[in-house]
């Protein structure tokens, strides 16, 4: 049960989900847009995560949407990890999205609180990170169409009262060739240690990984090693490794040095898959 | 002023549930999850509390014909939805399948996974080894009666368990 009471809202419009967020915070409150709600549920049980007010975006229409316009696939950020893979729209966002907590759990889990979630994981933002993905984003400003890779600098920056509302992904990088693995501490369903998602895109291959820092990432200085194709695959991943980030997570699940022993696997695992 | 209890405010309200096919009137707080709603407000103790948070799968319900952990979501966000517990389901083929194979120990797991499994061959009566495991990965059960579990929900799917 949750320790602090809060209001609830469930508007049917961006427009009245964005005012009612500048309305509660022009009161002094601490609203929150709310879509799985798993962390605030889960977090906020152990006090660590707070809101007195949140805005269930699950009515709005946009935030639903599935479907492809033109040569755009556009999701919406209040789909299920579940209506995701059931519909398997994009197969690299299902296979990635597939490793995510469990099978009932992404029943709750959407695309859009994962993306935003304080959770180092964050597993379903490399799909879209790999294939150059737009983001369209509504607040009191209004409506902006961004490049993923230019907003999301280990979270998704989004100003105050902002909220995610679509991923709009090319259609060319939807059927291109791809990896993705994920590796647990242990068995199918324990907590999670490193995922490597690689997209290739005519004789290039991108590479995002999540576990590995506090933030999933795209490294384009990795991926300059990664496409070094005169080179031996050890060469390749050496050179790759030489450019982590310098913050590797050394926890309970995992020490750097198994991370990144991990990683190198994967990484040879990803380059024999792809070429 | 205090409060009377039953008093609707900001932070609660009386709500309308469709369970197990009845509609049900109960006072939530907003922040109060279905879970807790359903074994303490409208005495249906079938849904078990676990680990209250997301990861045994114990209080899985059905909702909308899906399985959810209740214990991952808010009672108000239940409203106009078709919520299903254990008491919902009557002599189901799972529920014989699963005495049938002894697919039990303890028991405290049992309605969850048998909510699951419920949904899972609603929504997949053709459902492969690979579904099967996907799905069944969502629970927990501490005794391992595992295999049980899983030839119980083989059996329906075969239409061995001679249910309705």
């Amino acid at each position: 049960m949750l320790p602090f009471d809060f209001e609830y809202y469930r508007p049917e419009t961006l427009k009245e989900a964005v005012e009612r967020y500048q309305f509660l915070e022009h009161q002094g409150k601490q609203p929150t847009y709310f879509s799985g709600g798993t962390e605030l549920i889960t977090l906020g049980r152990i006090n660590l995560a707070y809101a007195d007010a949140v805005i269930d975006m699950k009515e709005i229409a946009e935030c639903n949407m599935k479907e492809f316009n033109g040569d755009h696939l556009v999701l919406g950020s209040a789909l299920s990890l579940t209506q995701i893979e059931e519909a398997n729209p994009f197969p690299l966002l299902t296979s990635v999205a597939s490793e995510v907590a469990d099978h009932t759990a992404r029943g709750k889990i959407t695309l859009g609180g994962n993306i935003c979630a304080q959770i180092f994981y964050r597993e379903a933002v490399l799909p879209f990170l790999l294939a150059d993905s737009q983001v369209i984003i509504v607040g009191p400003e209004g409506i902006r169409n961004v490049q993923i890779n230019e907003i999301f600098q280990e979270h998704l920056r989004l100003k105050k009262g902002e909220l995610l509302v679509q991923t709009v992904t090319d259609r060319r990088f939807i059927g291109a060739p791809f990896f993705a693995k994920k590796r647990r501490q242990q068995w199918d369903t324990g907590y999670p240690l490193i995922t490597v998602a690689a997209l290739k895109i005519g004789q290039e291959i991108r590479l995002a990984i999540s576990g590995l820092c506090p933030f999933p990432f795209r490294s384009e200085e990795m991926e300059v090693y990664i496409n070094r194709w005169g080179q031996s695959l050890e060469a390749r991943i050496d050179g790759a490794l030489s450019v982590l980030p310098k913050s590797i997570l050394d926890d309970v699940e995992g020490s750097a040095d198994y991370r990144i022993f991990v990683l190198r696997n994967l990484l040879m695992d990803a380059l024999q898959a792809l070429g | 002023m205090r409060r009377r209890e039953g008093e609707e405010t900001v932070a609660s309200r009386t709500i309308t549930l469709n369970i197990n096919g009845e509609e049900r009137n109960v006072m939530v707080r907003n922040a109060d999850t279905l879970l807790y709603t359903l074994r303490g407000k409208l005495g249906l103790s079938g849904s078990k509390p676990g680990c209250l948070n997301g990861d045994c799968g114990a209080c899985t319900v059905n909702v909308d014909g899906w399985p959810m952990k209740s214990c991952l979501m808010l009672a108000v966000e239940a409203e106009g939805k078709k919520v299903m517990t254990i008491e919902g389901l009557r002599n189901a083929p799972i529920q014989q399948a699963f005495v049938k194979e002894f697919a039990f120990q303890c028991g405290y797991c049992t309605p969850g996974f048998i909510m699951n499994c419920h949904a899972l061959l609603e929504q997949h009566p053709n459902a492969d080894d690979k579904t099967i495991k996907e799905w069944l990965e969502s629970n927990i059960c501490r005794c391992t009666s595992y295999i049980e579990i899983e030839k119980a929900v083989k059996s329906v799917l075969r239409g061995h368990s001679g249910g309705s």
